[in-house]
């Protein structure tokens, strides 16, 4: 059976105030703030930032298949996981498999991860928001959560293994929206805690009865769902010991829909014990509780930045802007040339470079090359180059301009050309960063965005933001 | 191997230069048929005198239909041919080859850029299909990399930078406040240039040439030829055009201080010219200024100044129209925007009216002094990936 052996959250750093959609519209919006996927980040993105830091506990394990889920995807049709394996450099061989469209598919790509019988990733990503002054819009929050199952060995044991589960399923219109629809309705409030807190008590109880436990034996419940109120009201009353209720951490992130359990799973690993028990119900059209035991390495999986480390470490943007990401308004653009999609075949050729930020390095004179070159920069050696990933890598800035005439969601444009320890230089766009605080010396690291969206077709690649203490780099 | 060049063997006779600016009226066959035109009457010639053409253009047409249907040349030999910013230069470059090799007695090379009918700021975007990799840079952008990397190497601050990059501005717009061929005839006080909303890192507005439409043109024949048309030809003293291995933006020894196609076509004309002291020889220069970072870099490129010094140089005046070596006397790219196809043979235009002493009332005291020999640059491209051409013309021939 397979565990968790290595996670990842990533937490966009930006955070809306709900105040300020309070003063901007004139209508209450309650107190704290959620967490807002930047101009240039999409729930591919985010959960390509969620696998890496997954996957950097696990070097040597190549999972055989990649889960990504998501109610928000960038593209239908086509599918979204392959960019994700592509970011992430997987092997060919690795199957890359969405499952979209839906909150509760966040349930199910881990169950399936955890079924699979093989090393398995399952990467969880939402970028929630609704119509302006709307609850959703208030209360959603965008993160990805990745991880990474597989049976635990001596080098790479589990943190955690799910002791049981349990689902219960049923057909209510509670919460909707159809393909292309920019935001989706709910029944009434009333209606949804009716249909889901039977669910949920039927799975929880189910699954302490499978794993012959009481609710009193939980030492962590986390429920997750997108109806706040039923959520709230199933863990109040699910019979567990006092301060084993987990914050759901929406006063700061807000609920982030399909990532949402991950996450306060995460966040859950990053606070238990060994031998915890910690369990997780998620309450989307139905309920899916996992109980799960933290084993003695739980405290050795936890990343470099914990979720509650990302969730204290935002920065705020204001309301236009977020409404200006999301797309809700409409701004006027510079007299500048339309940005142009790239070209299939192009990209195609170049997927280990676009995607996976793989560059060359000269086998004759060690010289190192982004995007990767045939001739050599330095010696001229022909045809001597091996791959070499520097997704990984930092850098630092070696110069940089803000370019206030650029096309951007998000003006101005911060480009900066860098270098790479260990050699290699690359000119690329900073992001994430604050245009009046960039300095020469900088370090950087890389993260996987979109840069723009033109003519219906994401551009996917690289960009550099500031390495700073809280972050996840 | 050598770049053996062409010195003294080819001789210009005659020239043509449109006023640049927004020419809302004029379209691409106007400017071309203006240009031409008043080049074939410099020279006094008529068009069926011309042997062969060669017309630069980067956006504004392709092929040589594009000269020869508005001028309706007869079944004449018509390139048509770009290279980023230097594309003028190219296309003087190689009909002055073509003359020296003694293919044709007489050619023209002509340059035209309509950028105005675009309805964008800044240029239109060119090129193949990519894969969306490139780090989409303005051109301010790419230039503005140059102005921390100087300043930091140099140890000038933010502060005294920008004063360098405004008198660099104030000086150009000053030179063409005299030009009535500028598109902006007007000084532009330092202050407003200083102040002017910011483009991209440190350059304002006025930091950067602007955009605009044109036409230039000249005459070529071999230079035992000149003097049946003209009593003050210019000769070709040097050509050269370098491009660069395009390795500055991925390789880490490259600090964004110098243009090293730039150093290595200045070294190539002077070869070619005979010139050891450029700064002490040239009457004057017209060098690239698409921003005020990148003339200054070049009068370290070009060998007006010792490295790291060519700030004191500007701040002292040494470029002015009095100075000791004008640079960009008639306005530069600065006062006359930069139609792509024609910058490089206005830069020769005004090296034609000087080293003739026909400039009016921008005339260099230099060439009074006795100095004979012009130069003129373009560059093409970004900072460690560029084009670089550098051409030295003069008034006499060798002794």
């Amino acid at each position: 059976m397979n565990g968790i052996v290595a996670y990842g959250v990533y937490l966009p750093c930006h955070r809306l105030d709900r105040k300020a959609i309070g003063e901007a519209l004139g209508v209450p919006a309650g107190k704290g703030t959620r967490a807002v996927a930047s101009y240039d980040e999409d729930t591919t993105s985010l959960a390509v930032e969620a696998a890496r830091v997954a996957l950097r506990r696990a070097p040597g394990l190549s999972p055989a298949a990649l889960y990504f889920a998501t109610a928000e995807p960038g593209y239908l049709d086509k599918t979204n996981a392959t960019a994700i394996h592509a970011a992430l450099d997987l092997p060919q061989t690795v199957g890359a498999f969405d499952m979209l469209g839906s909150i509760r598919s966040g349930a199910g790509a881990l169950r399936a991860a955890l079924d699979a019988g093989r090393p398995t990733l399952a990467a969880l990503s939402d970028i929630r928001t609704g119509l302006p002054g709307g609850g959703d819009e208030r209360d959603g929050g965008d993160a990805a959560v990745a991880f990474l199952c597989a049976p635990g060995t001596v080098s790479l044991p589990a943190l955690a293994e799910p002791i049981a589960w349990a689902s219960a399923s049923a057909e209510f219109l509670e919460r909707w929206r159809r393909p292309g629809d920019r935001a989706s309705r709910q029944w009434e409030e009333r209606f949804g805690e009716h249909a889901y807190l039977p669910l949920g008590e039927a799975a929880i109880a189910e699954a302490l009865k499978q794993a012959g436990l009481t609710a009193q034996a939980i030492d962590h419940l986390v429920v997750a769902g997108p109806h706040g109120r039923a959520a709230k009201r199933l863990a109040a009353g699910a019979g567990t010991k006092p301060g084993a209720v987990a914050d759901d951490l929406t006063g700061v992130i807000g609920n982030t829909g399909t990532a949402h359990a991950g996450v306060l799973l995460a966040d859950a690993l990053e606070r238990a014990k060994p031998d915890d028990l910690i369990a997780v119900v998620s309450l989307a059209d139905g309920a899916d509780v996992t109980i799960w035991k933290a084993t003695a390495a739980v405290a050795a999986g936890r990343p470099a930045a914990t979720v509650a480390q990302q969730a204290a470490s935002g920065r705020p943007v204001p309301y236009a802007t977020f409404l200006t990401w999301r797309g809700f308004l409409d701004r006027e653009p510079p007299r500048r040339p339309d940005p142009q999609p790239p070209a299939a075949p192009p990209a195609f050729r170049a997927e280990a470079w676009k995607f996976g930020f793989t560059g060359s390095r000269c086998q004759a004179c060690g010289a190192r090359h982004l995007p990767p070159q045939r001739v050599c920069l330095k010696c001229r050696a022909v045809d001597r180059m091996a791959p070499e990933r520097l997704a990984d890598v930092p850098a630092s800035i070696a110069t940089f301009s803000v370019d206030r005439l650029a096309y951007s969601l998000s003006p101005p444009v911060v480009v900066a050309v860098i270098d790479f320890e260990g050699g290699g230089r690359f000119q690329c766009e900073l992001t994430d960063v604050d245009p009046r605080a960039v300095a020469i010396g900088d370090r950087v690291s890389m993260t996987f965005r979109r840069l723009i969206t033109a003519q219906g077709v994401h551009n996917y690649f690289w960009k550099a933001r500031p390495i700073t203490a809280g972050g996840t780099a | 191997m050598a770049s053996n060049g062409i010195r003294d063997r080819v001789a210009i006779i005659g020239m043509g230069c449109t006023p640049f600016g927004e020419h809302w009226d004029k379209s691409v066959n106007d400017l071309l048929v203006d240009a031409a035109t008043e080049a074939l009457n410099s020279a006094g010639v008529p068009i069926d005198a011309v042997d062969a053409f060669w017309l630069g253009t980067l956006f504004s047409g392709q092929s040589g239909l594009t000269l020869s249907r508005p001028l309706k040349i007869d079944y004449k030999p018509v390139s048509r041919l770009e290279n980023y910013c230097a594309t003028g230069s190219e296309a003087f470059r190689n009909a002055c080859y073509a003359v020296a090799c003694g293919a044709y007695d007489m050619a023209m090379a002509i340059g035209v850029e309509k950028l105005k009918d675009s309805g964008i700021s800044g240029l239109p975007n060119i090129g193949a299909p990519e894969d969306g990799t490139k780090a989409g840079l303005t051109a301010p952008a790419m230039f503005s990399l140059l102005a921390p990397a100087y300043a930091k190497k140099y140890g000038l601050d933010e502060a005294l930078l920008k004063d360098v990059m405004t008198r660099i501005a104030w000086k150009n717009h000053k030179n063409g406040a005299l030009n009535p061929r500028a598109q902006f005839r007007k000084e532009v006080a330092k202050d407003v240039i200083a102040r002017s909303p910011l483009v991209a890192g440190p350059l304002g507005i006025f930091d950067c040439s602007g955009v605009s439409d044109g036409s230039a043109a000249a005459v070529i024949v071999r230079a035992e030829d000149a003097h049946k048309y003209t009593d003050k030809p210019l000769f070709v003293k040097a050509l050269s055009f370098i491009a660069g291995p395009a390795t500055g933006p991925i390789d880490p020894d490259y600090d964004y201080t110098t243009f090293h196609e730039v150093v290595a076509s200045a070294a190539d004309a002077y070869r070619q010219a005979g010139i050891k002291d450029p700064r002490a020889e040239l009457a004057m220069a017209e060098v690239h200024d698409c921003f005020t970072p990148t003339e200054l870099i070049l009068m370290e490129d070009l060998g007006f100044a010792a490295r790291g010094t060519a700030w004191k140089e500007v701040l002292a005046g040494t470029y002015d129209l009095e100075g000791e070596l004008p640079v960009n006397p008639d306005g530069g790219l600065k006062s006359f925007g930069h139609p792509i196809g024609a910058s490089g043979l206005r830069m020769l235009f005004e090296a034609w009216l000087q080293l003739r002493g026909e400039a009016g009332k921008r005339q260099i005291p230099s060439v009074a002094r006795g100095r004979k020999l012009a130069l003129t640059h373009n560059l093409g491209g970004a900072p460690g990936e560029c084009v670089s051409f550098v051409s030295v013309v003069g008034s006499e021939p060798s002794a």
